[in-house]
């Protein structure tokens, strides 16, 4: 079937075989392979991208349902050569340790303190869970996310 | 005075690839023409293969080949098992890479289907039909050991693979027998999934011209990768590249060299295409190692003073279907060793028996051995103060080892290297308030609310470890590790280890290390890992021991480098090689501030060799070999707070302290997410983690949907504590912390919880507590 995607700000038409999910196209067709994929139940949230600008979980999507839409992925989240304030913070914080949860923690966190500037902890904990890191704990997460998302508070 | 980038928290050298999607993990990486590997895997836990039909898989589109072990032969030799114990009658059956004629747990591979794509490949795996005869099966291992049970492999009788005795079992009976208090408890340590957040992948491709193989793999060690895929094909080990790219956690469960690696090796010369495999997380369940699983029967005996007077168990440890790399050294080496922990105990005895069951197969898992020691000795420890009426924190104390500095030697024979239990043991009391939360629990507990505390005083050994140890251990490897630390012309370094990080962020410490040796700038330094053709040798990152191993090597790599410095500088200064002075990179004449030679000045001048001193040859690069001369022991006390609803069973987590000692912290930051995952771990496991199986050994928690992994909102944020107890033996003092977390968390919040539910007549409930079993046992013990 074909479909037209715009990925990061560029239109990609590709005939693609009904069943593939939305991760599998992006990583696969379009080697944007920042999108992880860490389970096959939709829990761990290792592919989430933004889809029209809400988190998705990209391995719950076929790609032909997301024909028209626009994505970010990791890959694009930075822009002008600079880093999205989600990415520094994560850094900063030593939000990561082996990072492939990283970049779905990123892109979920960059959305929920978009819509939720001044979240607390306990928000953001809470919100965290569908997103899963074995190695950091969350403790540091947490801290990253905090610091945006105070940051987005005062400004 | 010189400024140090040792012991500061700097940014990690890793972040900027993974925080933008830029770092390549193995199925990242592709091939033009990949062929992709799916396997076809029994759905049975114990069954006779009557036969494999895969005439219609052969026919379906994309397919390329399907083939089994029959059509393997003899082109790839069964996996090996990599840690054989001595005097243990250690038996090791055939672990062959697809089934011969019989599978042994549920994902046991079968057969493989080839194919031009992901989808389809798994499309013809579906498709083929294969004929089973079911047979009874066994999953718990005191069970699998006992009369009756079904037999695993006809070559390992009454499925015990080994039985490994530590101690005298007369001299525990005498210690036991005179003791004034004897308190005993079956403890089980469930299964647990590893969940590496990547699962496990790999990638063939071979080159028939010059008959080398490409292994692109999820490996913590790709030189072990290299030696077992070399011996399993056959190919010359100089003919084998193993590369572990990026590689997204391990825990441990990265360390086998799996049938997976071995098969896609294999088909990938068979078919002379690169072939490519990567496992979903449901078959990451089923197929990639677990961890723990003991049945223990532990006992310890304590005089009514307090005087803790020996321990000592009788271990069941469910090896699963085939032995893994190294799995007989978990239960017995690394854990029976950790019997005394740091108390001043003089008795110690463990019996401990590998038995084959249809799990999956277990190994090392965070921690390996030493988690389920501590968890079994802070649990009796618990129960002799209960039994005695003493304060579970003062009856530790009582029991502490006094400071050392220079080694100590234990019941258990090893030689701990230093430490100061009681300084770290006071600082989490104080932290944690211990006094005056005794008095609010009781003033809780008039209002009928339930809260507990739990005290964890630990040691352990890391830091994997010198290699004759290894060898009389049965080891079959070393456990020493190289590195060379390469300056270039223009002054920029390359440090090639042979460990391979995965997540520790050693990229960033390693360079802290040669940052201080050397005076480069750190972020000139590039920490290079995972590719056998690029780096040394080495042995690979587990047991925390890259930090201690390969740091030492690195340092004194760096060191070497120094002296060779010093004497060229001071021959280009025409100065005697005892009046050079270095500070901060730079080498001067004392008295001559003015005249003086940069390391970059000096490594340019090296590389040109234009004007050497006598006898010195050119470049500026030295190597190390680096075996310790013995374990690293780090330690602390961790203690838990806790709130349990009484009607509902629910646990709150209220909060955490953590006091640990690895010695002086080259990136605090790094040596606290290391806590903070470990200890994540660990209270996972307490709270909420574990494997289960039906009785016919299928596997009901074989998705992210049903097995337990730890969310955020489980957790406070973690109160950490540190004191300094060097390491004498490690040039820079450190010791590892990779698994202290995982190791004190479990038996911190069970203690936690127990001691909230002990007025409630509460003594014991098997891990994990999952809310419906507590509110379980406070009703059993209500009626
Ligand atoms: S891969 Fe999509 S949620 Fe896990
Ligand atoms: S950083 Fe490894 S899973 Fe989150």
């Amino acid at each position: 079937m074909q479909v037209a995607i715009t990925v990061n700000g560029v239109l990609h038409e590709r005939d693609v075989d009904p069943r593939t999910l939305l991760v599998h196209f992006l990583r696969e067709e379009l080697d944007l392979t920042g999108t992880k994929i860490g389970c096959d139940t939709s829990q761990c949230g290792a592919c989430t991208v933004h889809l029209d600008g809400k988190v998705l979980k990209s391995c719950t999507l076929l790609a032909v349902q997301a024909d028209g839409a626009e994505i970010t992925t990791i890959e694009g989240l930075a822009e002008n050569g600079q880093h999205h304030p989600m990415q520094t913070a994560f850094w900063e914080n030593h939000g990561l340790q082996c990072g492939y949860c990283t970049p779905g923690m990123i892109m979920a966190s960059a959305a929920f303190v978009r819509d939720n500037p001044g979240a607390s902890e306990g928000e953001i904990r809470h919100y965290l869970e569908g997103n899963i890191c074995r190695c950091t704990g969350y403790h540091n997460i947490v801290k990253a996310v905090k610091q945006v998302a105070d940051a987005a508070a005062g400004s | 005075m010189s400024t140090r980038i040792f012991g500061s928290g700097i940014k990690r050298r890793e972040d900027p690839r993974l925080i933008t999607g830029e770092a390549r993990y193995t199925d990242d990486i592709k091939l033009p023409g990949v062929l992709h590997m799916a396997v076809v895997r029994s759905p049975y836990a114990h069954a006779n293969i009557v036969s494999i039909d895969s005439s219609a898989a052969q026919a379906m589109e994309g397919v390329v080949a399907v083939y089994t072990s029959e059509d393997i032969g003899d082109g790839l030799a069964g996996l090996p098992t990599a840690w054989l114990i001595p005097d243990s009658d250690l038996k090791t059956p055939e672990h062959p890479a697809l089934a011969k004629g019989k599978v042994r747990y549920v994902g046991d591979g079968v057969a493989i289907v080839l194919a031009d794509d992901r989808y389809r490949a798994q499309d013809a795996a579906d498709a083929v039909v294969v004929e089973y005869e079911e047979l009874p099966a066994v999953i718990d291992p005191e069970e699998a050991a006992g009369e009756g049970a079904p037999l695993i492999h006809d070559d390992v009788e009454g499925n015990i693979a080994f039985r490994w005795v530590m101690g005298d079992r007369e001299a525990s009976d005498a210690v036991f027998d005179a003791a004034d208090v004897v308190v005993s408890e079956r403890i089980l340590q469930q299964r647990l999934l590893p969940t590496a957040m990547e699962p496990r992948s790999a990638m063939a491709q071979y080159n028939a011209a010059t008959e080398e193989l490409t292994l692109w793999c999820t490996s913590q060690n790709p030189h072990i990768h290299r030696f077992i895929i070399s011996a399993v094909t056959g190919l010359n080990e100089n003919k084998v590249r193993v590369i572990a790219p990026e590689v997204g956690g391990g825990f441990g469960s990265k360390i086998p060299c799996y049938p997976d690696e071995a098969l896609v090796s294999w088909a990938a010369i068979k078919l002379g295409l690169p072939v490519k495999w990567t496992e979903t997380r449901s078959e990451n369940y089923l197929i990639t190692i677990h961890g723990r699983d003991h049945v223990q029967h532990v006992e310890m005996a304590a005089g009514n003073d307090g005087a803790l007077l020996g321990v000592r168990a009788t271990v069941y440890a469910g090896m699963g279907g085939y032995l893994s790399t190294a799995a007989p050294g978990i239960p017995t080496i690394l854990h029976g060793l950790l019997y005394v922990g740091p108390y001043t105990m003089g008795s110690v005895f463990c019996e401990s028996i590998g038995v084959m069951t249809n799990g999956t197969p277990t190994d090392a898992y965070r921690g390996a051995g030493r988690p389920e020691a501590t968890f079994l000795l802070e649990r009796m420890v618990d129960n002799v103060a209960r039994a005695i009426d003493m304060d579970p924190a003062e009856l530790r104390r009582k029991n502490l080892i006094p400071a050392f500095e220079d080694g100590h030697e234990v019941a258990t024979t090893l030689v701990y290297d230093s430490g100061d239990y009681p300084v770290a043991f006071e600082k989490a009391l104080d932290m944690a308030g211990y006094g005056d939360f005794r008095e609010q629990q009781a003033a809780a507990r008039a209002e009928s609310r339930y809260l507990g505390i739990g005290v964890t005083a630990y040691t352990e050994m890391c830091g994997l470890g010198p290699s004759q140890v290894a060898g009389a251990v049965g080891f079959q490897g070393g456990l020493w590790e190289s590195a060379t630390v390469r300056v270039t012309p223009t002054g920029k370094v390359q440090a090639l280890i042979g460990a391979s990080p995965h997540g520790q962020g050693s990229e960033t410490t390693l360079a802290q290390i040669i940052a201080d040796e050397l005076g480069f700038p750190v972020d000139d330094i590039e920490v290079i890992h995972g590719d056998t053709t690029e780096t040394p040798m080495g042995w690979g990152t587990y047991g925390s021991r890259t930090t201690p191993v390969t740091g030492a090597a690195l340092a004194q790599a760096s060191r070497k480098l120094k002296d060779k410095a010093r004497v060229l500088a001071a021959h280009l200064m025409e100065a005697n090689v005892d009046d050079i002075e270095y500070a901060d990179g730079s080498f001067s004449v004392k008295g001559s501030p003015d005249q003086a030679q940069s390391i970059q000045d000096v490594a340019l001048m090296a590389h040109l060799a234009w004007n050497m001193p006598e006898g010195m040859d050119p470049g500026f690069e030295e190597s190390q070999f680096y075996d310790p001369p013995n374990f690293v022991y780090p330690f602390g006390t961790h203690i838990a707070i806790v709130e349990v609803d009484a009607e509902t069973g629910v646990i709150d987590l209220q909060r955490y302290i953590a006091v640990d000692d690895c010695g002086p912290q080259i990136n605090p930051e790094i040596v606290a997410g290391q806590i903070h995952g470990g200890v994540v771990q660990g209270i996972a496991q307490a709270l909420c983690e574990g494997v289960i199986y039906d009785e016919n050994g299928q596997l009901l928690t074989g998705t992210m949907q049903d097995y337990c992994m730890p969310k955020a909102d489980m957790f406070p944020n973690f109160e950490l504590g540190e004191t300094v107890t060097p390491s004498p033996h490690h040039p820079v003092g450190v010791k590892g912390v990779g698994e202290t977390g995982t190791i004190a968390s479990t038996p911190t919040v069970y203690n936690a919880v127990l001691d909230a539910l002990a007025p409630l007549g509460v003594q014991q409930i098997d891990m994990p507590l999952t809310s419906a079993k507590v509110w379980s046992a406070i009703q059993d013990a209500r009626s």
